[in-house]
C-alpha cells in the first residue's frame, strides 16, 4: 500500500495523531488481563499483513516526522548518537541490513542499487538520492550508523558480543522511555538493566542474555515492551527529563482522554554478519487512551491491567501518581465482560461495550 | 577505622575489595586519604620496596607513617587531578605484570581505574579496597558535568545548579553515578538533603 505521511509534531503543539488504519494496527502489548514481567521473545519471521510486525523494519505514517524530530534532538544533544571505535565495522552491518530490508519490502518508496561497493540509496519520503562507497566513511556525511539511523524509526542499540556477554557499544536514542546511552555506553547486559526492579531476582536478564547470544543470523527475534508517557512526546530522555517531567502532572480528568498515551516497544533483535555484534532496534508507537478505546476488547483490558499492576511496577513506570485517575476514566470502558485471548483488536468477534 | 560495609544494592554498583599483598617485579599504590591506612595493613619490606607510592592526602596526614615504609618511590600530590599527569606517565612505562592497588575513595578508584584500563593493563591486576569518605562522584544526567564529593541526597549540581537526587546506577566509563532533577515533577519542592546512606 501506500502509506500517506503525516505532518505532525511530538512536541511543544504535539500534533501527533493516528489514523484509523495506525489504531487497529498498534502493538497492544497485553495478550490476558494482566501483565508480568517475561522474556517473551518471539522468531520476527513477518506477521499478520499490514501488522507492524510484517516487515523487517516497520515503516508507517509517522515516519517523516519522527525523523525531524530525531533531527532536532540531534541538532539539539549530539551525545543521543554514540560509537564505541570499535563499533564501525558493525554500523555497516547495519546500514546494510536496513537499505536490504527496506528496499525489499517497500519497494516503491525505497531503492538499493549495488554495483561492488558502489551503493546508491533512494529514499523517496525523505527526498535522498545518494551514491556512496560500502564502507568507506568518507563517502558518508555522517558514520555509517548515524547515516542510516536518522532514516529509521526507532532507536537502535548495537551490541557487541565478547566474553559470552552483551556490551552497548553504539546506539542512536533519542526516543528512549528513560534511559541515557551516553550514561550506559561501554555497560554491560546486567549493568545497563541494573536500575529495573523485580526482574533480576525474577532470572528474567539472565534467561534473556542465553537467548540473545544465540541468535543467529536471518534469524530474528523480538517482543514487546510498554510504559505511560503523557502527550506524545518521543523524546522521554533523562537527559530532558527536567523539562519534560513536569508535564505529567498537567493531566487532568477533562484531558486525559487524549493526553494520555500508551506506549508500546516493538524490541527487535538482528545478529550482523561481519561484525558479529548485535543490533536491537526499540521501536516506540503511541497511542492515545481515546483511541485505544475505540477497541472494546483493549478498553476492558487496558483497565484490568493499569488496576491490577504491582506497584512496584507501575513506580518503575513512573504512572503511579496518575494512576487512580487512569482508572477513573478506564473504568467506563470495562463492562466485566470477558476478553478474547491474544492481543489482536477482534473487532468483528468481541461484544460492544453493553454500559 | 573500620571499613563501611556499603548496603547490597543493584548491579552497576561497583563491590569494592580489601587489598592482598600480589607478587610481582613492579607495584604502583594509590593512596588517597584514609586509604593510607590500607597500604600500611598490608606493607611488608619486600613489597614497598618493589612499590611506587603515591598518596593524596585530603586533609589526613600520613606522610610520615607513608615514608617509613620505605617505599622505592614517594609522591605525595595535592589532589587527584595534580596527580593525574604523574599517573599516566608511570603508566606508560608499565609492562605486564604490573600490580595496581588503589585505595579511598569511591571516585578516585573509578577514575584511576579506567586510567590503568586505557594503557591495556587486565582488569585482574587491579586491586581495589574502599577507606574513608563514601562521598560519591556524581554526573548530572542533564547537563552531563560531574560533582566531586557528594555526600547529601538531593544535592546541588556543581554546574548547572538543579537539584539533583542519588542514583545508585554507576558507569564505569565515567566513573561517576547518575544525578537526576529531584523536582522535575513537582518544581521548587525539594527534600531536606540527608547523608547518602541515612
Amino acid at each position: 500500500m501506500t502509506i500517506q505521511f503525516n505532518d505532525e509534531s511530538f512536541r511543544d503543539d504535539y500534533t501527533f495523531h493516528n489514523s484509523e488504519w495506525a489504531i487497529k494496527r498498534f502493538p497492544f502489548p497485553f495478550h490476558e488481563d494482566s501483565y508480568m514481567y517475561s522474556v517473551n521473545m518471539e522468531q520476527h519471521r513477518g506477521g499478520p499483513k499490514g501488522s507492524v510486525y510484517e516487515m523487517r523494519f516497520d515503516v508507517d505514517e509517522h515516519y517523516v516526522s519522527e525523523m525531524k524530530d530525531r533531527a532536532i534532538v540531534l541538532d539539539q544533544d549530539p551525545l543521543r548518537c554514540q560509537s564505541l571505535p570499535h563499533m564501525t565495522l558493525a554500523g555497516w552491518d547495519l546500514l546494510e541490513l536496513i537499505m536490504v530490508s527496506k528496499s525489499e519490502d517497500y519497494p516503491d518508496l525505497f531503492e538499493l542499487h549495488r554495483i561492488g561497493n558502489k551503493w546508491r540509496w533512494i529514499n523517496k519520503p525523505l527526498g535522498i538520492d545518494h551514491s556512496f562507497t560500502f564502507m568507506d566513511e568518507t563517502t558518508l556525511p555522517y558514520g555509517p550508523m548515524e547515516y542510516i539511523t536518522r532514516q529509521a524509526q526507532g532507536d537502535f542499540a548495537v551490541l557487541d558480543q565478547r566474553d559470552e556477554m552483551l556490551w552497548m557499544d553504539a546506539g542512536m536514542v533519542t526516543t528512549q522511555a528513560d534511559w541515557s546511552l551516553d550514561f550506559d555506553i561501554g555497560m554491560n547486559f546486567f549493568e545497563w538493566h541494573a536500575p529495573v526492579p523485580k526482574a533480576h531476582e525474577m532470572g528474567i536478564f539472565k534467561r534473556a542474555l542465553k537467548f540473545l547470544l544465540n541468535i543467529q543470523q536471518g534469524a530474528p527475534a523480538r517482543r514487546l515492551n510498554w510504559t505511560m508517557t503523557v502527550n506524545p512526546l518521543l523524546d522521554t530522555s533523562p537527559e530532558n527529563y527536567h523539562k519534560w517531567g513536569i508535564q505529567k502532572t498537567t493531566l487532568t480528568p477533562e484531558n486525559i482522554a487524549h493526553k494520555q498515551h500508551l506506549r508500546v516497544e516493538l524490541q527487535t533483535f538482528f545478529r550482523l554478519p561481519r561484525s558479529n555484534a548485535l543490533v536491537f532496534p526499540i521501536r516506540c508507537y503511541l497511542c492515545s487512551f481515546q483511541d485505544l478505546m475505540t477497541v472494546p476488547k483493549w478498553g476492558r483490558r487496558l483497565h484490568r491491567v493499569v488496576r491490577d499492576l504491582p506497584v512496584e511496577l507501575a513506580t518503575y513506570k513512573g504512572f503511579i501518581d496518575n494512576r487512580p485517575m487512569m482508572l477513573d476514566y478506564l473504568s467506563q470502558f470495562d463492562d466485566g465482560l470477558p476478553t478474547s485471548p491474544g492481543v489482536w483488536p477482534d473487532l468483528e468477534t468481541e461484544p460492544p461495550l453493553s454500559k | 577505622m573500620s571499613k563501611f560495609e556499603f548496603p547490597k544494592s543493584i548491579a552497576s554498583r561497583p563491590v569494592w575489595g580489601t587489598l592482598e599483598v600480589r607478587s610481582g617485579e613492579h607495584h604502583l599504590m594509590i593512596a588517597e586519604a584514609e586509604g593510607a591506612e590500607a597500604v600500611i595493613d598490608i606493607a611488608t619490606p619486600d613489597l614497598m620496596a618493589k612499590a611506587h607510592l603515591i598518596y593524596i592526602p585530603k586533609g589526613t596526614d600520613f606522610s610520615d607513617k607513608l615514608q617509613a615504609l620505605n617505599p622505592a618511590q614517594f609522591y605525595e600530590g595535592p589532589s587527584y587531578a595534580a596527580a593525574l599527569p604523574r599517573i599516566r606517565r608511570v603508566l606508560e612505562d608499565a609492562h605486564m605484570g604490573l600490580q595496581v592497588y588503589l585505595t579511598g575513595t569511591e571516585g578516585m578508584m573509578g577514575q584511576a581505574m579506567n586510567e590503568v584500563m586505557a594503557v591495556g593493563l587486565p582488569h585482574t591486576a587491579i586491586q581495589t579496597e574502599h577507606r574513608g569518605s563514601v562521598a560519591r562522584r556524581m554526573q548530572c544526567v542533564h547537563c552531563k558535568g560531574v560533582t566531586e564529593d557528594v555526600e547529601v541526597d538531593p544535592f546541588v549540581c556543581a554546574h548547572c545548579g538543579l537539584n539533583l537526587f542519588v542514583r545508585d546506577h554507576y558507569s564505569r566509563r565515567l566513573a561517576a553515578y547518575q544525578g537526576v532533577r529531584v523536582d522535575a515533577e513537582d518544581h521548587g519542592n525539594v527534600p531536606v538533603p540527608k547523608g547518602i546512606y541515612e
